[in-house]
């Protein structure tokens, strides 16, 4: 009798370890299964390059403001500027922002001009984790200048489960 | 239709740069959340938003889901004329939304 309850309780046993651990293989896989690709700096880089071209980026002109602590990574507000006079010889075309680690490296592309009067642009972005956000403004005469931020995110937004 | 907060000064000197600042109402699904019963949320956004003034085209915006939802733009443009100055947003599942607003430039 007592034998044959040793080995029931030895099979409970080896059965409840297993199937936790099949649990446990399950879990994994549905969480590599719902991870999103994120950017990451590397992916940032190669999209910068195909936005903007081979051109050499130059630091400068550029003004990036945005917070460099920030709660709630669903609403950052951001503004940039850049140093140009808007006349039609000299001009701001495009401002590009990117970023390193939201699911996707592009966040916003601005085209502007002359009319613009001056190259100040500002807006609300999500950001999903701490990362850098760079801002690249593409002159009428092919020049490139860029700025970048460092944000410490709290709480990340874009991937987020609604619960 | 998605409502929108639209300030732009009705009044201007002629050659005066002028602040616009636009507003819509709309999600920015990214597409990258997990609902309720596990599945991803498809994406929902607006990926382009035009302004002209009398027609011709002084601001666009590319957007993409890393903008914020009630996507809020500030720019600025020089007051030529008086005329109509237009807003053109349009997204994913077919969205388009046009507002305009009155300027007088004198």
């Amino acid at each position: 009798m007592i034998d044959y309850d040793r080995a029931m309780q030895a099979t409970r046993r080896s059965i409840l370890i297993g199937s936790a651990r099949l649990a446990v293989g399950a879990g994994l896989v549905s969480l590599v299964g719902t991870i999103p690709a994120r950017a990451t700096p590397q992916t940032m880089r190669d999209a910068i390059r195909e936005a903007v071209g081979d051109a050499p980026l130059r630091t400068g002109r550029v003004t990036l403001d945005i917070p460099s602590l920030v709660e709630n990574g669903n609403t950052v507000p951001l503004t940039v500027a850049v140093d140009s006079p808007m006349t039609e010889s000299d001009h701001v075309k495009t401002i590009h922002i990117f970023n390193e680690k939201n699911p996707q490296p592009h966040v916003i592309t601005i085209a502007l001009g002359p009319r613009a009067g001056k190259a100040r642009v500002a807006t609300r972005i999500k950001l999903a984790d701490t990362q850098q956000v760079v801002a690249i403004a593409a002159m009428s005469d092919g020049s490139l200048w860029t700025a970048s931020a460092d944000v410490i995110v709290t709480i990340a937004a874009c991937i987020e489960d609604v619960n | 239709m998605a409502r929108t907060l639209l300030n732009v000064p009705a009044k201007a000197a002629r050659g005066e740069i002028i602040e616009i600042k636009t507003l819509i109402a709309h999600p920015m699904e990214s597409g990258y959340r997990v609902g309720l019963n596990g599945a991803m949320i498809p994406r929902d956004i607006i990926d382009l938003f035009v302004c002209t003034y009398n027609g011709a085209e002084v601001f666009r915006a590319t957007l993409s889901p890393a903008i914020a939802a009630n996507p809020f733009i500030t720019f600025s443009t020089v007051a030529t004329e008086s005329g109509t100055i237009e807003f053109r947003w349009t997204g994913d599942n077919g969205f388009s939304q046009t507002e305009s607003v009155l300027i007088a430039v004198e």
